[in-house]
């Protein structure tokens, strides 16, 4: 079931046509289908199991479809598009072992910026303290996660893709997140966030969209206009 | 091709009844072994079928790879599994012919050798698609199927100069063969060779059955969810 | 696009860091090194004349156990926090994350091998009767042959059930001609009595072969789900 968005002359950034995901019998995705805009921050919310994470790895080419097709960003294999990609999951994707800097210096090689001061500036925008020398496994999971969304805005990508990007944040952290999301998405970034903490994302998302057994059951532009089950 | 396999069975249980009743009762008793030697149709015949089933494997490998065919891969499964039995049957004959006839249980034969790598090979082959989870079962095992065929020439070379080194006993003698025996042992050749393709192939049909039962049955899993909506 | 040697560097600076940081493998293994020599020296005690024959062989089974604990931890830390989904994401090439790695064990192996080797040359009364500089080569050599492979199926490894039992089960058949080059090299040159050089051959083939095999598939191993 779809809510239909007005149509619009932009072609949208990510596309998606029956895609299916199967781990043997498991069907984790049934069969999505649906058009994502961009410059617009589209909150994902479901169930565990409901299929959110496997949707959004697939956009990032983590998880190849076992049918159906999707394009992001023009392209069928969003690996060909990665450079414009940024991801970032639970787990935070980073060494413990290493300094918020060095670990963003590090990942920023990765796409080929051998400059510091990108890093650095991405740190100071994430409100932390680029001199700062702790490794991150001895950060709070707030701190943590900041640096994580950092890295994963290293190559300045116009495809933000967020799993739970707000768990076990302290309720500051979460608030300064989400107001960072909301600048990139001013910016023309599309961002997409798998959320069980839709409430944080009220005011900030463009729309709602719920998941239930692998399929998009409903889409709504605010949290008041509660889901059909 | 269905109604083949039976003429083939029959055909090849013929060819090994006939086989085999060369080998016992017609090829002629050799000078020094005695009766114990008629194993040597039985263990060369074995190593060449083996040889020939790994080369299936490694040609379906590089299919599975390149086309991505799912019966490719069924394919380099059963030609695998079934090799992995005649390279056993190698390495059993091997030591019971060689106890009584050169007092020793192993030598470091050439033949005997490669199929013990060759064996040790597979069976890690085998192990590794029965570990990994099923999704990159497929590409893993061609992959490891691929290094294994590369080791090959490798491992023949490496014993060859060992024995130089170290002279070994060698089975099956240096010497001429006897043209009689020279034509059983064609015969045996040949009707192991049948057989070894003809259970190979039966395990292939198995294995493709098999994979349509759980592929039908993921499918069924997948349409009852959206069609009790 | 970055250097992919540049990379390659960046990537072996950021290991080297990190396990001189933690020091928590490192310290493991060093002490293992040396039990397995204590306990071969306990298992095989021979005269001076025998244990030059025996040796090549001790030392490079000794090895190879010492190795396949190094290469065990090789993706370890990139398993916590699901550090190669950073890899996976990212344009970077596979093959400098690859070579990385390689070198990085390599040169934890050679270290173990260094500690390891006058302890057995101690315990076991060794002398070099043929060229000793040859042994240098066929340690380097050998070395390449069993990380390269074992970076290789440690990835592989990575997916499966079991994963460290995997990584020698998939490495040591594999491995074999390496390995009878290696412990022929090593007890010819020790003993003096023929020449390692085919030996010596034999490993580089093997080198380049797997090397290449390695840089082929990776990026294929890498990204499987």
């Amino acid at each position: 079931m779809l809510v239909e968005t007005a149509p619009s002359p932009i072609p949208p950034v990510v596309t998606v046509t029956n895609l299916v995901k199967q781990f043997g019998r498991f069907a984790a995705l049934r069969g999505v289908t649906a058009e994502f805009q961009p410059a617009r921050l589209y909150a994902i919310l479901g169930d565990n199991g409901a299929g959110k994470t496997t949707l959004l790895r697939s956009l990032a080419g983590l998880s190849l479809p076992t049918r159906g097709s999707l394009s992001v960003l023009g392209a069928t294999n969003p690996r060909e598009v990665c450079a414009q990609i940024g991801y970032m999951a639970h787990p935070s994707l980073l060494y413990d072992e290493m300094s918020g800097m060095e670990n963003l210096c590090y990942f920023a090689r990765l796409y080929g910026i051998d400059d510091p001061e990108r890093s650095r500036s991405l740190i100071r925008w994430a409100k932390l303290d680029p001199q700062l020398e702790r490794p991150i496994g001895q950060y709070s999971q707030g701190m943590r996660q900041r640096v994580s969304l950092a890295r994963a805005l290293l190559n300045d990508p116009k495809l933000l893709l967020l799993d739970e990007p707000f768990s076990n944040v302290d309720a500051g952290s979460a608030r300064e997140m989400v107001r960072l999301l909301t600048e990139l998405r001013a910016r023309g970034r599309t961002i997409f966030v798998v959320t069980h903490q839709a409430s944080l994302l009220e005011d900030a998302a463009d729309e709602f969209v719920w998941m239930a057994e692998g399929q998009i059951v409903n889409r709504t532009p605010s949290l008041l206009a509660a889901e059909v089950r | 091709m269905k109604r083949a396999f039976p003429i083939l069975a029959i055909a090849t249980a013929v060819l090994l009844g006939y086989a085999t009743y060369q080998a016992l009762w017609v090829a002629p008793t050799e000078q020094t072994m005695g009766e114990v030697q008629r194993i040597f149709y039985y263990h060369v015949s074995s190593a060449w079928t083996a040889g020939l089933l790994f080369f299936i494997n490694f040609v379906a490998s590089v299919v599975y790879l390149v086309w991505r065919s799912p019966k490719a891969d069924a394919l380099a499964m059963a030609s695998a599994e079934v090799g992995v039995v005649f390279c056993t049957i190698v390495l059993v004959t091997g030591p019971i012919w060689a106890r009584p006839v050169w007092g020793i249980w192993w030598t470091w034969d050439m033949r005997l050798t490669l199929t013990l790598v060759l064996w040790l090979i597979y069976v890690s082959y085998l192990l590794l698609r029965r570990f990994s989870a099923s999704g990159q079962t497929p590409v893993m095992a061609a992959v490891l199927a691929i290094f294994g065929t590369l080791d090959i020439p490798l491992v023949y070379f490496s014993i060859w100069f060992f024995r130089t080194q170290h002279p070994q006993p060698v089975m099956g003698g240096g010497g001429s063969i006897d043209h009689r025996m020279l034509r059983v042992f064609f015969v045996n050749l040949i009707a192991f060779s049948c057989f070894g393709l003809l259970v190979c192939w039966a395990r292939y049909r198995l294995e493709v059955l098999h994979r349509e039962v759980e592929e039908t049955q993921a499918l069924e899993s997948l349409l009852e969810v959206r069609s009790s909506r | 696009m970055t250097g992919s040697a540049g990379l390659t560097r960046a990537t072996l600076l950021k290991d080297l860091r990190l396990e001189w940081r933690s020091k928590d493998a490192t310290n493991a293994m060093l002490f293992f090194a040396l039990l397995v020599v204590v306990i071969f020296s306990f298992s095989f005690d021979p005269t001076a004349e025998e244990s030059r024959r025996i040796a090549g062989g001790l030392i490079w089974v000794a090895f190879l156990f010492a190795s396949v604990v190094a290469l065990n931890q090789t993706w370890a830390r990139e398993l916590r926090n699901q550090v190669l989904d950073a890899y996976r994401v990212s344009p970077a090439p596979a093959n400098s994350l690859f070579l990385a790695k390689v070198w990085g064990n390599f040169l934890f192996v050679s270290g173990l091998e260094a500690l390891m080797t006058p302890l057995f040359v101690v315990f076991y009364n060794l002398r070099a009767l043929g060229p000793g500089y040859q042994l240098l080569i066929v340690a380097g050599l050998g070395t390449w042959a069993l990380v390269v492979n074992g970076t290789f199926f440690a990835a592989i490894s990575l997916r499966t059930r079991s994963r460290e039992i995997m990584l020698p089960l998939l490495l040591f058949p594999i491995s074999i001609p390496a390995l009878l080059a290696m412990v022929e090299a090593t007890s010819a040159i020790l003993t003096g009595e023929y020449s390692a050089k085919f030996w010596i051959v034999l490993l580089v083939t093997y080198d380049l072969v797997f090397t290449m095999a390695s840089l082929f598939f990776f990026e294929l191993v890498l990204h499987a789900e």
